[in-house]
């Protein structure tokens, strides 16, 4: 592993996410770049067949133990330290995500390693890698080098396509040796805790007008309830509006709640947090309505107004029914 | 239980935010910072902890912004001690890496079972200061927390997953925990009762001394993002704008 | 901090105002909570929540949440028999003890909050408070950078710095003010909040902190008096920034224009809508007897060709808009108890009235009034125009 570009594959439930195809592929072009290989750590147990899943990596090194069943911090951490002592790969790619973020500082302090958080893209400038990172709520890009020798770095969706990441191969399985300790692991994971039933499905709907703290209160909801209903389809939220409970959690949009890629995405008084970018940028038309003009979520919507939101709801929905 | 509350000031996306010609990162004179937002739900999370199961809490902040008035109104709203890292240049923006070092330095000075901070910052590049922290300190990190819980002597994390999953991680002993958000909304407290904080609560004042990071990022500069494909941007009053969405919608085959 | 005891409260009650001894003659006679916009869904309209007091229930007053139903609206005051006290003494005595206990709706203390941290309860930069003047091709002069005395001190207040409807009112204004020469400066980033509303949301504290940073940067400059379009922020500031040491007279429009009235009607040359009507707005009518109602009536009548029409509630009647008390950062809240909106109720009246257009003068009401006329079906039929806006139309055109 030592040189290598190392992606610590990660797995929900038995199934691995879509972040892990992101840093596949991201993982790729540095690879590729720096003429070296591509790793994918892959943690769990009984996980060793999803290896043919990540054909994008010129090999999977599996390490099975019943503490690494479930997400279990302590444990991962344990684990991913004893995998990487003692080599020094170039570059380790966690998800910039919740299991992810729980790794990577702490992988990093253990290694003596550097860590760069929020990198979107990766790029090969002369001998060095460099990455770009979004920063102050998507308004600033920073770019910085990849540290030499070796560094952690997280990656967020939106940066490289997971379909670029997904590889129908099966790489060679390298299985590690369980190391010491992970029984004396002092995080331990209890039971998950099933998100609310019968609410719709905000990823399997075609339509979303989604809200954000633009919309002020929790009256306003109404209004995009209204024109969601004139348009066919359901109200979303970015993480400010769940947050005030002004919509169920099942209602969420973004890193924390559901990715989502419908016909129309009609953001609302959504500024565009890279968290809710993350969940919402593939959708197929993203009109977004921000009395910012300088709101990050006019760097990726294909259409975009200026105007006050809570004006714009009812004229559109007005609009929408005269139609 | 004792907890110590870990907050930092952010720059406030409210104001427009500038890049230094010379520096090519973020100009910092005209700035205006807020407590992280994050940071304001673990306090939240650790007065509701201090409610149910009685203990102290402790809340500290690196001397950078208004700091004063956001420890008296944590001490309004029921910390009980309130502590201020003071030294020189620590307004001048601290990378994730000198923030924990100070941080992991001082938490010790105070008691703590926990110790409970924002998951991550807006202006987080080279790590985030809660995980950082308990790496050097050697405790365990559970972060996207949503719900603390202490149940027969160990503290049940309740961890956030997409799509409205979460995971409940049992914790043996002393932990940082990221709070990604806090059970009920952070409280507000009167002006007044600040007013009467600022006149019986001393902030304890602790020296940055020499707690430096190590393991520095190297950025090279930040930029507004100059996306190639910006929005198409439709103009007019707010009555032309929704006639020219609908159009659109129309064209689309959205609107029936 | 907090009372315990209804005695306690009603001894808070009673040193919260002058007259707050009055409360003691209560007669029960329920005028104050027949005469409520919202003492239909209030579990303790101001009659009961007496009763409660000497009945020493006060822990089943703060139970309920219902008292954020109050938008401070002073019918209940101006109607009371042996004079009470009840929206400044009672009732926002009670939403402070609220407060104290932190039962707080979600969307108030963002309300709250947002004024604490930028002197705006809207959240917006306090910087760009004074960004509305930017489309001017006579600068408004804002006093740090304008460094000479003026007449006028015009103080524009959170909606019409930054709320985009509100906004085309404050430049009506400062057109007007423009084209009658007169002498003016804002203060542009250094206002903050007037925290009239805010006080009457029981946040006192927020409220002298909000008054104290206008006082002093008021006092910096040299003018003569001061202007306002808010009829809010004119009560706190005529009423109650003199006890922090600000000394100069303050004027609505609704008088600063009537005292030029001589110059500005031959202005008045294009004809208005024919057929308007007036709602009063609690704070220039009823509250702390600020008794203006003709003067915004004169105005209106200025213009050619205007019929003045009056609603059913009209003066010392009117129905608030349910923006005040804290009402405007509260209407989740309201709906969800009430299911009821004192707009639609005006607008219909205005409807019924005969009126093309509901004049305003009240930088709370044009939006709030712009949703109603929505919210009930009847758009394109009831304009909402504030009356600088009528009046700038009969200057320009």
């Amino acid at each position: 592993m030592c040189g290598d570009i190392c992606v610590v594959v990660e797995t929900l439930r038995g199934q691995v996410a879509e972040i892990t195809y992101v840093m596949l592929a991201a993982g790729r072009q540095l690879a590729q770049g720096l003429k070296t290989k591509l790793t994918a750590v892959l943690l769990g147990q009984g996980v060793q067949k999803l290896a043919d899943t990540l054909g994008a990596a010129d090999r999977v090194a599996v390490l099975e133990h019943p503490a690494l069943a479930e997400f279990n911090p302590d444990a991962y951490l344990t684990a991913l330290a004893a995998v990487f002592a003692g080599r020094t790969p170039r570059v380790i790619l966690c998800g910039h995500t919740a299991m992810g973020t729980d790794l990577a500082c702490g992988l990093a302090r253990r290694l003596k390693l550097p860590v760069a958080t929020s990198c979107r893209t990766f790029a090969i400038e002369g001998p060095d890698a460099t990455f770009a990172a979004l920063t102050c709520g998507g308004k600033l890009i920073a770019a910085g080098r990849l540290p030499d020798p070796s560094c952690v770095a997280t990656v967020m969706a939106g940066g490289y396509k997971a379909d670029a990441g997904k590889v129908a191969k099966t790489p060679p399985i390298e299985t590690l040796p369980v190391p010491a300790g992970l029984d004396a692991v002092r995080t331990r994971f209890k039971q998950y805790i099933e998100p609310p039933a019968g609410d719709v499905d905000i990823a399997k709907q075609p339509i979303l007008v989604s809200v954000g703290r633009g919309v002020q209160n929790k009256d306003n909801i109404a209004l995009a309830e209204e024109l969601a209903k004139a348009l066919g389809g359901v109200v979303s939220g970015s993480r400010p509006v769940i947050d005030q409970v002004w919509l169920p959690s099942t209602r969420l949009v973004g890193k924390s709640g559901k990715q989502v890629k419908p016909k129309l995405y009609l953001a609302l008084g959504i500024s565009g947090a890279p968290e809710h970018a993350e969940g919402m940028r593939d959708a197929e038309l993203i009109v977004a309505i921000n009395r910012d003009e300088k709101a990050p979520i006019f760097g990726f919507a294909h259409f975009g107004a200026a105007v006050d939101v809570l004006e714009l709801i009812p004229a559109l929905t007005a609009r929408v029914k005269q139609a | 239980m004792d907890i110590v509350v870990l907050c930092k000031f952010v720059p406030d996306l409210v104001e427009d935010l500038e890049i230094d010609a010379s520096t090519h990162l973020l100009d910092r004179n005209f700035l205006r910072l807020m407590p992280n937002e994050l940071d304001d739900h673990a306090l939240e999370e650790a007065l509701l902890l201090k409610e149910r199961h009685g203990g102290t809490v402790t809340v500290v902040t690196v001397d950078a912004g208004d700091v004063d008035e956001a420890l008296y109104t944590a001490a309004a709203k029921g910390a009980d001690r309130v502590v201020k890292i003071v030294g020189e240049g620590l307004d001048q923006g601290l990378s994730s890496q000198r923030l924990a070092a100070l941080f992991a330095q001082a938490a010790g000075e105070w008691p703590h079972d926990l110790i409970l901070t924002g998951t991550q910052a807006v202006d987080d590049l080279d790590g985030f200061a809660g995980a950082l922290v308990a790496a050097r300190l050697g405790m365990p990190y559970v972060g996207y927390v949503t719900k603390v819980a202490s149940e027969n002597g160990a503290v049940v994390a309740r961890k956030e997953y997409p799509g409205g999953l979460n995971a409940d991680i049992e914790i043996v002993g002393q932990a940082v925990l990221g709070i990604q958000s806090a059970e009920k909304p952070p409280r507000y407290v009167v002006t007044s009762k600040v007013m009467a904080a600022m006149k019986s609560v001393t902030i304890e004042e602790f020296e940055a001394g020499d707690a430096q990071a190590d393991l520095e990022l190297p950025i090279t500069g930040m930029a507004v993002p100059q996306s190639a494909a910006h929005a198409e941007m439709i103009v007019g009053s707010v009555t032309e704008v929704a006639e020219k969405l609908a159009k659109l919608l129309r064209e689309r085959g959205l609107v029936a | 901090m907090s009372v315990a005891t209804s005695y306690e409260f009603l001894d808070k009650v009673i040193h919260a105002t002058p007259d707050g001894e009055e409360i003691r003659k209560c007669l029960q006679c329920g005028t104050c909570s027949g005469v409520c916009p919202y003492g239909f869904a209030m579990e303790y309209p101001p009659r009961s929540l007496i009763a409660a007091l000497r009945a020493d229930d006060f822990h089943g007053v703060l139970e309920s949440d219902t008292i954020w139903l109050c938008v401070s609206c002073f019918a209940c005051a101006s109607v009371c028999p042996v004079k009470i006290p009840l929206t400044r003494g009672l009732l926002a005595t009670l939403k402070t003890e609220m407060l104290v206990g932190g039962s707080i709706p979600q969307e108030l203390q963002t309300a709250l909050g947002n004024s604490r941290r930028y002197g705006n309860s809207l959240g917006e930069s306090p910087r760009k408070r004074a960004d509305w003047t930017k489309d001017f091709t006579v600068p408004v002069p804002v006093l740090a950078a304008h460094k000479k005395p003026v007449d006028v001190l015009w103080f524009v207040g959170d909606y019409g710095s930054y709320h985009p409807r509100v906004q085309q009112v404050t430049r009506a204004l400062a057109k007007l003010l423009f084209v009658l020469d007169v002498k003016f400066g804002i203060l542009g980033a250094e206002e903050n909040s007037d925290g009239d509303t805010q006080a009457f949301t029981g946040e006192w504290g927020l409220f002298e902190l909000l008054a104290r940073k206008n006082t002093q940067a008021m006092l910096k400059y040299q003018f003569a008096e001061i202007l306002t379009a808010d009829p809010h922020a004119f009560n706190a500031l005529k009423h109650e920034y003199p006890r922090l040491g600000l000394d100069r007279p303050v004027k609505h429009y609704a008088q600063f224009l009537t005292e030029h009235f001589e110059r500005l009607r031959p202005l008045l040359q294009n004809r208005g809508p024919q057929r308007v009507t007036y709602h009063d707005p609690c704070y220039l009518g009823r509250a702390n007897d600020n008794n203006l109602y003709e003067e915004p009536r004169q105005l209106l009548r200025a213009i050619p060709g205007l019929d003045l029409v009056e609603m059913s509630h009209n003066r010392a009647l009117s129905i608030c808009c349910g923006g005040g008390g804290g009402g405007m950062w509260l209407d989740g809240f309201s709906w969800e108890k009430a299911h009821a909106r004192t707009t639609e109720w005006r607008v219909k009246e205005a409807l019924a009235a005969g009126a093309q257009v509901l004049a305003v003068a009240c930088p709370y009401e044009t939006p709030r009034f712009e949703d109603a006329v929505k919210s009930t079906g009847n758009e394109g039929k009831l304009k909402v125009k504030d009356i600088v806006e009528l009046l700038v139309e009969a200057v320009f055109g």
